[in-house]
């Protein structure tokens, strides 16, 4: 409820540094949820990236772009029957989802036991988290990687291109000025 | 009881319907990327969601436990988490790009300039 209420208010608030701070608040109680939920590996992640990174790239973008967001939008109707809409329909369909935390529920019947029982005979770490994130699946984690330096890649192509071609734009005007 | 047995889905349910509002109504594009990411967290709850069983603890083995949950859902929503700052840091770049480019981040404005500069250029 906390956390609906946070992803509300990150929403909600026009002022775009309030909206930042919120989202970390939410982030945080993201990462306690998914300790509640057993994932702990996934909780660090969160607090680490979600409350961390993500504020600090927010707020970097905020700082460049200007923190107040523009009031306008005389009707919200329409966005809002459509993603009403849209949860309708999804609730309509976890109708035919298995109970919250039933054992034999169709996701927990594959292939999870099996990394359960083997994991740590066939890796040699407790952990299963870890032994399926680098050994099972570790080309996964390489293309993980892959998307991060694509990411780096983009965002300097991005951000340091543009200042290039203002250069070049410049020097021709001068060039014609001659 | 049945209403228990769903609220989880419910509440990402919830979060998706309020980032997807907050993509297509909100003119601004900082705001849009929040509500991208609320989305995304919302459907790493339906993962993680999925993956808990009753009783169960962490997934690092231990003599002591018997019951643990789905370590799959933890590990692809590790991975989701990475990708989604990923795509978080490109559209933030692409946001401050467009600042620099139009002098401002609200999408009526940006359409108002394109449709102002179009028929200068034909």
């Amino acid at each position: 409820m906390f956390v609906a209420a946070t992803g509300i208010a990150a929403v909600w608030l026009r002022n775009l540094l309030a909206s930042a701070m919120v989202l970390g608040i939410y982030s945080l109680l993201m990462a306690s949820l998914w300790v509640v939920l057993d994932a702990v590996d996934v909780a660090f992640t969160e607090a680490a990236v979600g409350a961390g990174i993500t504020t600090v790239l927010m707020l970097l973008a905020i700082a460049l772009t200007g923190r107040h967001e523009k009031r306008r939008r005389a009707r919200p109707w329409l966005p809002l029957a459509t993603s009403l809409g849209t949860a309708g329909l999804l609730i309509y369909a976890t109708l035919g989802m298995p109970a919250f935390g039933d054992a034999n529920a169709p996701a927990q019947l594959h292939v999870a036991p099996y990394y359960l029982a083997h994991g740590q005979a066939e890796t040699g770490v407790p952990n299963v988290v870890t032994a399926v994130l680098a050994a099972y699946r570790g080309f996964d984690t390489l293309g993980e990687v892959t998307v991060i330096f694509t990411a780096g890649i983009g965002v300097l192509v991005l951000l340091g291109g543009a200042k290039r071609r203002q250069r070049k734009e410049t020097e021709p005007a001068a060039g014609d000025s001659a | 009881m049945d209403i228990l047995n769903h609220i989880n889905y419910w509440a990402a349910i919830a979060l998706a319907a309020i980032g997807l509002y907050a993509v297509v109504a909100r003119a601004n594009l900082i705001k849009k990327l929040i509500g991208l990411s609320l989305f995304q967290t919302a459907v790493f709850l339906l993962f993680i969601t999925v993956g808990k069983i009753t009783g169960g603890t962490a997934p690092i083995l231990d003599a002591a436990y018997e019951v643990y949950s789905n370590p799959l859902p933890h590990v692809l929503i590790l991975t989701a988490i990475v990708v989604s700052v990923s795509t978080l840091a490109v559209g933030l770049a692409l946001a401050i790009a467009i600042k620099r480019d139009y002098g401002t981040v609200e999408e009526d404005e940006i359409h108002a300039e394109d449709s102002a500069a179009g028929p200068d250029k034909a």
